[in-house]
């Protein structure tokens, strides 16, 4: 079974301040877990795909306006403050499996090496086979 | 064989890619051998001690020693010297592919790999993952089966039976991973049903007289026999009532049904027999209308006691209201819905939908493939639920 994994923040539920705040070690630490859990997806045999997304600041809202031509807007940010940071997609054996990847990912360290317990959302990929009907 | 000559897996593997290799560059040149599988065996032989040997000089000499046992090991073959070991030979490695140590997917590329044949990169493909899992995830199962001491020879008699079980399971799971739609790639995929079809025509080769074999082996044939129309033109999933009977494939057909008459004749009728049985009954039916629901009811009755499977009883359900009504069908599934294996099933919401469908209970029946439709992890199945849904509402 394939899951996508989010790594979705939003200011209201993150009780830690943003990564363009911590000092260098803290940030080298972050990345270097990020890194870790990446190369033990692959060495596990679980890792399909994963990247890490542009910040609020560069990401676009498109939506086709007359005759289809885009109408481009800064992120959705300003309303929601919510922001995609990045994601996985894994193939793993069962669900309780992909909430334990997700749950490990949840610990990467932040400020004072602490784990940030940030949210990560876990949505299966509709990539089943069908059954006879 | 070399396997069983060495006991180690991994390294005969290696040995027989490397064989092929030397045949795909020398034989175009020098021609043909008199005997290619012979010179094969020996070239990957003569590779083999080699690798052994290299692998001896890192290792504990004295361990592997003891193992190894006579000298005889270490001479090669004769190139005609007659391979009458090559039946057991394929049969124990299956075997060992599919041992119940190995998480079910490990078991799945590995069967794929070391009997099937595929490259890394092609199983990688037919799972949609990079290469370099799909190698992570071989290397992982070689290292499990290393590891774990299992030894290459034939299971004992009396573990026999659930061992022919898993791997009996291994290759169905292959069959209907055939069936995932793709993202326009199709071409380049490996055809896995195809591939599990091949690898259970062999296997029913060296076991004629398993009927178990036989039943999957039939079950697949007559499965795959519909394929052609079970998709519309743009992918979209027909249901078996509604599939132009036509487009199956009579051959394939008849070649299923003939061998799943002959395995239940035999006996012990098992699972994969019954489930053949009641797919040929449906391949049989020149309609919908004239599809023999009783003795479909009746099959799902003994499959249903032999297994105690949720779904199965499910199915059994759906085939009770094609007997006796819609009414006795949603009972029927009514008793089922207790079952915790079922609560979540987007399948129970699904037969429900089609009974209330049955019933003329339009509303019902839409809010039921709604439900169905939010549960599914299959995108076809998905998207055929919500279309169902959404004709019973708009009165089509």
């Amino acid at each position: 079974m394939k899951y996508m994994l989010l790594m979705q923040f939003s200011a209201a539920g993150t009780d830690f301040p943003s990564i363009d705040t911590w000092t260098p070690e803290e940030i080298r630490a972050h990345i270097g877990f990020m890194g870790d859990v990446n190369a033990k997806l692959v060495a596990d045999g679980e890792f399909v795909q994963g990247e890490g997304l542009g910040g609020p600041q560069q990401a676009r809202i498109v939506r086709a306006g007359e005759n289809g031509a885009p109408v481009v807007t800064e992120g959705p940010f300003a309303e929601t403050k919510e922001f995609l940071a990045g994601w996985w997609i894994v193939d793993c054996e069962t669900p309780q499996r992909a909430v334990e990847i997700a749950a490990h990912i949840s610990t990467a360290p932040g400020p004072g090496g602490r784990p940030l317990n940030m949210p990560i959302e876990v949505h299966p990929v509709m990539s089943a086979p069908p059954q006879e009907l | 064989m070399l396997a069983r000559r060495f006991g180690d897996f991994a390294t005969a593997e290696d040995a027989v890619q490397e064989a092929l290799l030397a045949a795909a560059t020398q034989w175009p040149a020098e021609g043909l051998p008199d005997n290619p599988r012979g010179w094969l065996v020996q070239v990957a032989y003569r590779r083999m001690i080699e690798l052994v040997r290299g692998e001896a000089a890192r290792r504990d000499r004295e361990d592997r020693a003891a193992r190894r046992g006579g000298d005889d090991r270490r001479t090669a073959p004769a190139a005609d010297e007659p391979l009458t070991a090559d039946r057991d030979d394929t049969l124990v490695l299956l075997f060992l592919c599919c041992h119940p140590t190995l998480s079910t997917p490990s078991a799945i590329a590995l069967t794929l790999r070391a009997v099937g044949g595929l490259s890394t990169a092609e199983i990688a493909r037919a799972f949609l993952v990079p290469e370099a899992t799909m190698a992570q995830r071989i290397s992982r199962a070689k290292q499990r089966i290393r590891s774990s001491g299992l030894p290459f020879r034939m299971p004992a008699e009396d573990e026999r039976q659930a061992r022919l079980a898993a791997v009996l399971h291994v290759l169905y799971l292959i069959f209907t991973e055939g069936h995932t739609a793709s993202l326009g790639d199709d071409l380049r995929r490996v055809d896995l049903s195809e591939e599990a079809i091949r690898l259970t025509r062999a296997m029913h080769a060296l076991l004629p007289d398993d009927s178990e074999v036989a039943g999957l082996l039939a079950l697949m044939l007559l499965t795959e026999a519909r394929a052609a129309a079970r998709t519309g033109a743009s992918g979209e999933l027909i249901s078996l009532a509604e599939q132009d009977r036509s487009r199956w494939d009579a051959a394939a057909i008849a070649e299923g049904t003939a061998l799943v008459t002959r395995a239940m004749a035999r006996g012990p009728v098992g699972p994969y027999q019954l489930q053949a049985a009641i797919a040929a009954l449906h391949d049989e039916a020149p309609t919908a209308e004239r599809t023999d629901w009783p003795q479909i009811l009746a099959l799902y009755g003994v499959l249903d006691r032999l297994t105690g499977s949720p779904v199965v009883s499910l199915n059994r359900a759906v085939a009770t209201a094609m007997v006796h009504g819609p009414a006795a069908g949603l009972a029927a599934l009514e008793a089922l819905a207790a079952d915790p294996r079922l609560t979540e099933h987007h399948r129970l919401d699904a037969a429900r939908a089609h009974l209330h469908e049955m019933a003329g209970d339009r509303d019902a029946a839409a809010r039921h493939y709604r439900a169905a439709a939010g549960r599914t992890t299959s995108r076809p199945e998905h998207d055929y639920l919500l279309m169902r849904a959404a004709r019973l509402a708009s009165g089509g």
